[in-house]
């Protein structure tokens, strides 16, 4: 494999084909945990892991799996991987893996895991699949981390638990934005993400069902 | 009782799976366009849901939690590390089951889930159900109260959500927004309805 098609496999899941605004994928467990930076990078950490190791375990035993049970198969290596990240963070990481609650869990059942073993590590070799595991993580900590940015910025005026923006119930000036810790704000946000990149990138707009016919002045008589 | 109806309450309105959790996600988004199917996908759900929940509680007591196999003469055995695997195990199987039952006594429910049902082991709305139900500790009735409760409030947003896609075909969205883009901030805007559901307690 050469370095092109390194880059292409580990950078083309960041924004051109993103696992959560354009492949629908992995959104389930992943929107509640970015209230603050800290949980949702964690969180990017747990699925980058679990994606990489799941996708390079499949691929190696790819020959040998009866494509019948293949999907129990595959459930079963994601789940004993989740179980080690999860103990991991039990172990190292206590707090966080409080807050984190069953979301930790929900890797088990996130679509992206199970979509690069069966799209891509079923067909590819270990190292190839590890980086298309890998790439994909990223591609979906990435907005995990941006959505996490702004919530914890605007929502309490701090990141990593920093004060950035002083409050103003603790003298400072600025005034936090509650709605940013709720969950429908994390619906917004990504709404609105998918917008900027849709409109930087115009080849991943949906085509609507209906056109609107635009009407001309020479038809209007 | 009053408990448990409260739970109940609280499962379908104020802390709904999908909209308040987030959960079950990928099938909410993809599974919204028409009323009929989500309507389909829905009643699934709340069945799968229904049977799990209870399930994986019956499983957690007497098998996993600390000093749960006292009755086979090892109080000091402490198995929930294997909850996760053990979880979608029972997921997978009681929709295997579901989906052999169905097919030989009702067919005409079976045609009419098809696909869906197989997927719903992948739907973490039914994982997320079952740990939250280990998470809060909830006893065997409190279990099935949730169980029915979390499922029918999924299928619920579901529909509601169908019903408003149906509408909005006929809508002028922005080109970048189209699609994906606007469902999401309808989510959003549903998510905030069902949060003045909040402080509701019976």
């Amino acid at each position: 494999m050469d370095k092109l098609e390194t880059r292409r496999v580990l950078m083309e899941p960041l924004v051109d084909n993103n696992p959560i605004t354009l492949q629908i994928l992995g959104i389930c467990s992943a929107l509640a945990v970015t209230t603050n930076m800290a949980t949702s990078l964690t969180m990017s950490l747990a699925v980058v892991a679990v994606t990489a190791c799941s996708s390079a375990a499949i691929a190696a035993i790819r020959h040998h799996i009866p494509s019948s049970i293949r999907i129990i198969v595959q459930m079963t290596i994601i789940a004993s991987l989740v179980i080690v990240v999860d103990q991991i963070l039990r172990a190292f990481a206590f707090e966080i893996s409080k807050q984190l609650s069953v979301f930790v869990g929900l890797i088990i059942t996130n679509c992206i895991v199970l979509g690069r073993a069966e799209a891509y590590a079923m067909k590819a070799a270990p190292w190839p699949s590890f980086l298309d595991g890998l790439g994909n993580g990223l591609g979906y900590g990435l907005i995990l981390m941006s959505v996490g940015f702004v919530r914890e910025l605007f929502g309490s005026g701090s990141l990593f638990g920093i004060q950035i923006l002083p409050l103003l119930s603790e003298g400072g000036w600025y005034y936090p934005n509650g709605l940013l810790l709720l969950p429908p704000s994390a619906f917004f946000l990504i709404g609105l993400i998918i917008w900027a990149i849709r409109t930087w990138k115009p080849r991943q707009v949906e085509k609507p069902e209906y056109q609107i016919h635009a009407v001309h002045r020479t038809e209007v008589t | 009782m009053g408990d448990l109806v409260n739970l109940f309450i609280a499962a379908v309105f104020i802390e709904n799976l999908a909209l308040a959790f987030f959960l079950g996600m990928c099938t909410f988004l993809a599974v919204s366009k028409q009323i009929e199917t989500a309507l389909g996908l829905g009643i699934a759900v709340a069945v799968v849901q229904t049977i799990t929940v209870p399930a994986n509680n019956l499983i957690y007591q007497f098998l996993l939690r600390e000093g749960a196999l006292a009755w086979a003469g090892l109080p000091n055995v402490d198995l929930s590390f294997l909850g996760l695997i053990s979880y979608i195990g029972v997921i997978a199987a009681i929709v295997q089951i579901l989906e052999m039952f169905l097919d030989r006594y009702v067919p005409a429910l079976y045609h009419a889930l098809g696909i869906f049902l197989p997927l719903i082991t992948v739907n973490c709305a039914i994982l997320g159900g079952s740990l939250f139900m280990v998470e809060r500790d909830y006893d065997f009735a409190q279990a099935t109260v949730y169980g029915i409760g979390s499922g029918v409030g999924w299928a619920l947003a579901i529909v509601a959500l169908a019903g408003l896609r149906e509408k909005m075909k006929y809508s002028d969205v922005p080109d970048g927004l189209q699609g994906l883009g606007i469902t999401f901030i309808t989510v959003g805007l549903m998510s905030l309805g069902f949060l003045a559901f909040s402080g509701i307690q019976l």
